[in-house]
C-alpha cells in the first residue's frame, strides 16, 4: 500500500496510467482484437519521439525560456546528411549515423553560439537558427531520393519477439540518461542551474560549459533521429521532423517535467511518448476525421495538463 | 566636506543621462530597423516607395500585426500562447462560411472563441497550469475546428468584409494607416490607462499587485480575452485579403508573432512589452518576408534563411545597445 502510494506520487505515473487506458480502450473498441500489435506499433514510433523528447527534457529543465525549436530543422538536415554519406551503401551505415551525429551536434553548438554571443532568448535563436538550417535543408536536399541502404532500413524495423529492437536500445539509452540526469554531475547541474542559475553559478557550477552541452546533446539527438527516422520511412524529406517540434515539448510536459525548470525525470517522456502515439491509433481505430482527431488530441492534452496539473508556475 | 557627494551627484545624473540615452536608443532600435529595411528597399527597388507598392508590399502586414498585439498581451502576463496561428486559422474558416452564410450564427461563434481563451486563462491561473502547454494543446483543438468547419480550401468573404480591406484611401495605403491605427490604439490602452499599468503589473511583478488587493483571476482573464479579439480580427482581416480560406491559413502566425512581439522590443518576462513597437516588429517582418528578398534576388531556397538572419542581425543590435545600458 505504501509503495503504491510511492508509486503514485511520481509525476511520471500519470503518463504511463493514460496511456494504459488509452490502451485499454482501444482493444475493448475492437473486443480484444490486435492489442498486442498495437503496442509493438506504438514502441516502434515513440521511439522517435523519446530519443527528442530527452533532448528536450535537459534543455527545458535549465530554467524559464529554454526550449530548442530548432529540432524540426535539425531533423530534416541530418536525414538528408545521412542518406546522403550511406548512399544506399550497407558499408557507409556507420559512418552515415556519425555523419548525421556531428550534423546535429554542430547545430546545437551553433545555436548555443547565438544564445550566448547575441544574449538572444533561446526560443529566439533557435527559432532564427531553424530558418537558416531549413534553407540549408532544402538546398541540399534539392531532389534527393536516396533510399536507406537495406540493412539499415531492415535494422530500423526489426523486431525480436514482437518488440522493436530500437525500442530496446532506446530503452537502454533512456536509463543512460536517467542516470545521466539524477546520478552524475552533469544532470545534477543541470537541475541545479533550472532551480536557480544564479545560486548553481555561485556555487561553482560552470553555468556556460552545462548550457553549451546541453544544447549540443539535444542537437545531437535530433541529428541521430533524423537519421533513424529516414531509414524507418525508407527516405530523407525536408518535413520530416515538422511534427517533432510540438511532439518533442508535448512529452516534455506530460511527462511531468517542470516548464519552469529544475525538475525532469526520463520515465514520463516514454510514458508520454506512448500516450500520444496510442492515442493517435484508437482515434484512428474508432475511425474519426482529420478534424475530430485533431480536435479530441487537443482537448485531451488540455484534460491531461489539468488534471495533473498545479505544479509551481513556469515562466 | 560637501565636494563629495556634490561630485557623486554629478556622476551620478551624467550615469543617469548615460542611461537614458542607451534607454532612448533602445526605444527606438525598432523604428530604427523598420527604416533600414525600408531603405534597402527603396535602394534596391525605387519604385516600390509608392502609393501602389506600399499598399501591395505591406498587404499582408495587417493581419501579421494584429496577431503580433494577440500574442503581445499574453507575453506582458509572462505566458506564451502557441496557438494563436492555428487560432487565426480557425477564424479565417469560420469568417469565409458561417460569417457569410448567417452572420448572426458566425458572430456569435467568433464570441464564443473569445469566451475560450478568457477561460484558459482563467484555467491557466486557477489551476496554476503551464500556458504553453494548454495553448499547445489548443492549437491541435483549434486546427481540428477549422478542418471541421472547412475540410477543403474555399468558402468566400463577406461582402462588407472585401470592400473594408479594398479600401483606398486618398495619399497614404490603408495598411499604414491601419497600423497607426492599430498601433495607437493599443498603446493608448496598454500603457496610458490606468487598468493598463495593471495589467502589465501583472507580468512585472503578481504578488505585488494580488497583495494590493487585485485580482490576478481578473488581470490574466482580461489579458487571454485581449489576445482572442485581437487574434479573431487577425483572421477576419487575413480572409479580408485572401478572399477565401483554408484550414492551413495561419499556422505560420505563432511563431511570426512571437518574433515580432520580440523583434518589437518586448520581453518574454516582466511585463516589458511595447504595442508600437510590436506593430513596427510586425511590419519589419512582413516586409523583410518578401518583397525584402525579391528585390535583393535571394533565390527561393535561401528565402527563409535570410529571414533568420534578418532576425538574428537586429536583436544583435539590441544587444549591442543594451550593453551600454549597463
Amino acid at each position: 500500500m505504501a509503495s503504491l502510494r510511492l508509486l503514485l506520487a511520481k509525476p511520471w505515473i500519470w503518463s504511463f496510467i493514460g496511456a494504459l487506458l488509452v490502451w485499454l480502450a482501444t482493444i475493448a473498441f475492437t473486443g480484444g482484437y490486435g492489442g498486442g500489435g498495437m503496442i509493438t506499433a506504438a514502441l516502434s514510433l515513440a521511439v522517435f519521439t523519446v530519443i527528442v523528447g530527452v533532448g528536450q527534457m535537459f534543455v527545458i529543465t535549465l530554467g524559464p525560456g529554454n526550449v530548442d525549436l530548432s529540432l524540426p530543422a535539425n531533423i530534416g538536415l541530418a536525414s538528408a546528411v545521412a542518406m546522403k554519406v550511406m548512399d544506399g551503401n550497407d558499408s557507409m551505415i556507420v559512418v552515415g549515423l556519425l555523419a548525421a551525429l556531428a550534423c546535429g551536434m554542430a547545430i546545437g553548438a551553433a545555436n548555443y553560439l547565438l544564445i550566448w554571443a547575441l544574449r538572444i532568448p533561446p526560443i529566439i535563436a533557435t527559432l532564427s537558427a531553424s530558418f537558416i538550417i531549413q534553407s540549408i535543408d532544402i538546398s541540399y536536399g534539392r531532389g534527393l531520393q536516396i533510399k536507406p541502404p537495406p540493412g539499415f532500413a531492415s535494422f530500423t524495423n526489426w523486431q525480436i519477439l514482437g518488440i522493436p529492437v530500437l525500442a530496446i536500445l532506446t530503452v537502454l539509452f533512456s536509463i543512460g540518461a536517467a542516470i545521466a540526469l539524477q546520478r552524475m554531475i552533469y544532470g545534477r547541474s543541470v537541475l541545479a542551474i533550472g532551480q536557480n542559475i544564479r545560486a548553481a553559478w555561485l556555487a561553482g557550477v560552470n553555468v556556460g560549459r552545462i548550457r553549451f552541452l546541453t544544447y549540443t546533446l539535444s542537437g545531437a539527438l535530433g541529428g541521430l533521429d533524423g537519421a533513424l527516422l529516414a531509414g524507418y520511412f525508407r527516405g530523407a524529406n525536408v518535413d520530416i521532423g515538422n511534427e517533432y517540434l510540438l511532439a518533442s515539448i508535448a512529452v516534455v510536459v506530460i511527462g511531468g517535467t517542470s516548464v519552469a525548470g529544475g525538475k525532469a525525470n526520463v520515465p514520463g517522456v516514454w510514458g508520454a511518448a506512448l500516450f500520444l502515439v496510442l492515442l493517435l491509433t484508437m482515434l484512428n481505430t474508432f475511425g474519426v476525421s482529420a478534424g475530430v482527431r485533431l480536435l479530441l488530441t487537443g482537448m485531451i492534452i488540455v484534460g491531461v495538463i489539468t488534471a495533473a496539473g498545479g505544479q509551481k508556475a513556469l515562466r | 566636506m560637501t565636494a563629495a557627494p556634490a561630485e557623486t551627484g554629478l556622476k551620478g545624473s551624467s550615469e543617469r543621462g548615460r542611461l537614458a540615452r542607451a534607454r532612448l536608443l533602445r526605444g527606438l532600435l525598432p523604428a530604427m530597423s523598420l527604416v533600414l529595411v525600408l531603405l534597402a528597399i527603396a535602394w534596391l527597388n525605387p519604385r516600390a516607395i509608392s502609393y501602389f507598392g506600399f499598399s501591395l508590399m505591406l498587404n499582408l502586414a495587417i493581419p501579421i500585426a494584429l496577431a503580433t498585439i494577440a500574442q503581445m498581451f499574453v507575453i506582458a502576463g509572462n505566458e506564451l500562447d502557441l496557438s494563436i496561428g492555428t487560432f487565426v486559422g480557425f477564424v479565417g474558416c469560420v469568417t469565409a462560411t458561417w460569417l457569410k452564410d448567417a452572420p448572426l450564427v458566425g458572430a456569435l461563434i467568433l464570441l464564443g472563441s473569445i469566451c475560450v481563451y478568457a477561460l484558459l486563462g482563467a484555467l491557466i491561473y486557477l489551476r496554476n497550469l503551464p500556458s504553453i502547454v494548454v495553448t499547445l494543446g489548443m492549437s491541435f483543438a483549434w486546427q481540428g475546428l477549422a478542418i471541421l468547419i472547412l475540410p477543403k480550401p474555399g468558402g468566400k468573404a463577406p461582402d462588407w468584409l472585401l470592400s473594408l480591406m479594398a479600401f483606398k484611401p486618398p495619399f497614404i495605403p490603408f495598411p499604414i494607416i491601419a497600423a497607426l491605427l492599430i498601433a495607437a490604439v493599443v498603446h493608448f490602452g496598454l500603457m496610458r490607462t490606468s487598468y493598463g499599468v495593471i495589467l502589465r503589473g501583472s507580468g512585472g511583478n503578481a504578488a505585488a499587485l494580488s497583495r494590493a488587493g487585485w485580482s490576478l483571476l481578473k488581470t490574466k482573464v482580461v489579458l487571454f480575452a485581449l489576445a482572442g479579439l485581437f487574434g479573431v480580427l487577425s483572421g477576419m482581416a487575413l480572409i479580408g485579403i485572401t478572399t477565401s480560406a483554408d484550414a492551413n491559413i495561419g499556422n505560420g502566425y505563432t511563431l511570426l508573432a512571437i518574433a515580432g512581439v520580440i523583434l518589437g522590443g518586448g520581453e518574454f518576462v516582466g511585463g516589458r512589452v511595447s504595442p508600437i513597437g510590436a506593430v513596427i516588429g510586425a511590419l519589419t517582418l512582413a516586409l523583410a518576408a518578401s518583397p525584402l528578398l525579391t528585390f535583393m534576388h535571394i533565390p527561393p531556397d535561401w528565402q527563409v534563411a535570410a529571414n533568420g538572419a534578418i532576425l538574428i542581425i537586429v536583436l544583435a543590435a539590441r544587444v549591442l545597445i543594451s550593453r551600454r545600458e549597463r
